[in-house]
């Protein structure tokens, strides 16, 4: 009868199999110009929705509440203020770290939008929200134009 | 009728379907959305709902496809669903749309579709390795084109169609694709190329495929008294059918799509059609590959099993003929970003119910149409009938 | 529309410039294992192959031999009643000639798969398998193919613990 169980767990079987899939994935329109302004100009930029007073970092082509296109881009600068943090003591694979990392969520000043990036120059029990911070960029010939142009936020004055 | 409310769809949009485009998944939502919403002559915050459709993460690469493009698909802070059947998720999603408004829970549904398949490496091909039992099919380096192999071979043994007599379909849908704007690959070509191209996996070759490709479509769907409101060109959704078969795919006889027969005659109930082949005056049946085309005909009941080659061959699909069959091209031509196909199949009966058509135009006031998709492991079956 | 509309949105770029690196794109890699429980029919049948046998199972109100077997009977919706043996014989049901792998490039040789009805199950029951010691271009609707399974000491309890399948001498 076949709804009969398995009583000897010998007879248990399993099927290892794995799912490997490398991936390219374009920018996007937006998110091209946002890159190539990293990599090129250490520029963060923005966009804003005049209709709904919203800047939007990192910025894209469509505004998400009025669904308007997004046409004026502006330099937002590289301060801002930590919002949340996080920090990190054990890597992917679930293996301790050397040393601690921390995570924060970045809004960067004078805009709605923020970005997640990690925060070095300051020892984790001291970070604060709501303590400002500045992006420290790559030295030009090491930009790639991804998020780890900028290398990590440091505390600023 | 069936459903609180009669729906109607009052607006469509469509991006271009190119083999890599350079618009991210949410952007290309956004586009046919917003291109959708234009046409309607409504804004985002005249919609209430989104129903979504995508076929698997794996070709985006973002395994919670969904909801990464909820803002681009008009989404935010809305109620929202995601639905996926295989290829049969670009149809199936007009008519999770249907329910949303037929339900008389919304008054207006955007519908959005989108597939970006071009960032799986080294070819989107690869993500369909994973579609598969893993015990009894996967061991063998199963592919997607062995079971579509499979089924033509099947389909051609059943009925002693000849692959002469399929090219036929692959000419014939390229060449409508060179009148549409968005299409990938829109070409003159004959029996001789079809035959001569390729072998993939006999019996199918190179031209008998429709390509990978990026693309989005969109479509605005509202109830009567809205409906009426905005425009004096509504089309009707009278008829939605759906159907899936056993995934024991190989306990199956592949010659003939029952499932298909299925769900078109729950969407033939609906809308009151008692003879299709008489009824139906222009139809978008699923055709990533070229046999697809004639097994769906005959799945549909446009005509008897075997008989679709004959038809193709003595002109009746063409789009002067009695019964014109994908007059836009269909997925050979136009492209094949999975979900968006399919939605692009409703785009294109809802623009010549309207004689919007343009170069596409299928002659003598088409008034009833009908776009069918198909899925999975050869299992699903989706179909929508229109009417103006 | 299409006649109204007088531009289609979309920026295309061209795939050599996009492998080319000509392209701004991000290159990440997702890497997922898995292991499968087979389940109950499914780990008595993988056995059942290590043996050398190829198990169904039976529902006593379709009457269906079903090959792979299962522990409900997904047409009737009960749970099947009972195993039997099917053959390690068939007819070809349906078959295709890949000269593609999966990831799009071509095959030295090519594959010939099969979809082989099993003697034995009821009429229908096809597995999926492959075929050789057959030249592609002679291979038959119908033709009675046979297993060559994998010697018992290499068997490990896999659906390709049948090699392949071959076409059937008649005695």
């Amino acid at each position: 009868m076949s709804t009969e169980k398995i009583q000897d767990s010998r007879e248990i079987r399993h099927w290892p199999d794995h799912m490997e899939t490398d991936y390219l994935y374009t920018l996007g329109i937006a998110g091209e110009r946002f890159f190539q302004e990293i990599k090129k100009n250490g520029k963060i930029m923005g966009a804003k929705c005049k209709k709904c007073s919203i800047v939007y970092v990192p910025p894209r082509m469509y505004c998400e509440k009025c669904f308007n296109k997004l046409e004026e881009w502006m330099n937002v600068g590289t301060k801002g203020v930590i919002q949340t943090y996080t920090v990190a003591h054990i890597d992917l694979n679930g293996d301790k770290l050397e040393k601690p990392m921390i995570y924060a969520m970045v809004k960067i000043d004078d805009t709605d939008g923020g970005l997640i990036h990690k925060v070095e120059g300051i020892a984790p029990e001291k970070v604060r929200i709501g303590m400002k911070v500045e992006a420290v960029f790559k030295p030009k010939g090491k930009r790639e134009g991804s998020i780890n142009d900028i290398s990590h936020f440091k505390p600023a004055k | 009728m069936f459903g609180k409310k009669r729906v109607a769809v009052i607006g469509a949009g469509l991006t271009l379907f190119r083999r890599n485009m350079k618009e991210t998944g949410r952007e290309m939502c956004w586009e046919a959305s917003n291109m959708a919403l234009d046409q309607a002559g409504l804004e985002l915050k005249d919609i209430q709902s989104v129903a979504y459709g995508s076929a698997p993460d794996a070709f985006d690469g973002i395994h919670m496809k969904g909801e990464n493009m909820t803002d681009g698909s008009g989404a935010w802070r809305k109620p929202f669903s995601r639905v996926y059947v295989g290829g049969g998720t670009g149809v199936f999603s007009a008519e999770a749309g249907w329910w949303h408004v037929a339900s008389g829970l919304f008054d207006t549904c955007l519908v959005v579709a989108e597939e970006k398949m071009s960032p799986c490496q080294p070819h989107p091909a690869q993500a369909f390795t994973t579609i598969f039992d893993p015990i009894m099919d996967r061991p063998h380096g199963t592919t997607l084109i062995w079971i579509f192999s499979l089924e033509m071979h099947r389909y051609m043994h059943k009925h002693g169609i000849k692959k002469e007599q399929i090219a036929l379909v692959s000419v014939k849908n390229k060449g409508n694709a060179l009148d549409h704007p968005c299409a990938q690959l829109g070409a003159k070509i004959t029996v001789e190329d079809v035959l001569n191209s390729e072998i993939m996996a006999w019996p199918v070759q190179r031209l008998d495929i429709s390509p990978t490709s990026d693309g989005a479509a969109a479509i605005v769907l509202a109830s009567e008294d809205v409906a009426k409101k905005l425009t004096d060109n509504p089309v009707w959704i009278d008829g939605v059918g759906w159907c899936i078969d056993s995934t024991y795919w190989t306990n199956r006889d592949l010659y003939y799509p029952d499932y298909v027969e299925c769900a078109a005659r729950m969407a033939y109930k609906m809308a009151g059609i008692k003879n299709p082949p008489k009824e139906i005056d222009v139809a978008e049946p699923y055709d990533p590959f070229d046999y697809k085309e004639l097994h769906h005909m005959e799945g549909l009941l446009l005509c008897k099993k075997g008989e679709a080659p004959k038809l193709t061959a003595e002109g009746v699909t063409q789009r002067d003929g009695d019964l014109p069959i994908n007059p836009s091209g269909g997925l050979l031509g136009v492209g094949n970003p999975i979900a968006a196909a399919g939605l692009m199949k409703v785009c294109e009966i809802f623009w010549q119910l309207r004689g919007e058509a343009g170069k596409r135009q299928v002659p003598g006031d088409p008034r009833t149409g009908l776009a069918q998709a198909w899925g999975d492991l050869m299992q699903y079956g989706s179909v929508i009938v229109m009417r103006k | 529309m299409s006649a109204k509309i007088k531009e289609f949105p979309g920026e295309e770029v061209k795939l050599a410039d996009l492998k080319a690196g000509k392209i701004p794109a991000i290159r990440d890699r997702a890497r997922a294992k898995y292991v499968f429980s087979a389940g109950i029919a499914m780990s008595k049948f993988l056995n059942e192959l290590k043996k050398g046998k190829i198990l169904a199972s039976t529902c006593s109100k379709c009457g269906r031999i079903m090959v792979p077997p299962r522990m409900f009977c997904e047409q009737c919706f009960k749970p099947t009643d009972g195993w039997t043996y099917v053959r390690d014989t068939g007819t070809i049901n349906t078959y295709s000639v890949p000269f593609v792998a999966g990831d799009a490039s071509r095959l030295k040789e090519p594959i010939i798969a099969i979809v082989v009805d099993l003697d034995g199950a009821s009429p229908g029951m096809g597995i999926l398998h492959t075929m050789k010691e057959v030249d592609w271009k002679k291979v038959k609707f119908g033709m009675k193919v046979k297993a060559m399974w994998k010697p018992e000491k290499e068997r490990t309890g896999a659906i390709t613990d049948i090699k392949y399948f071959k076409p059937l001498k008649e005695e």
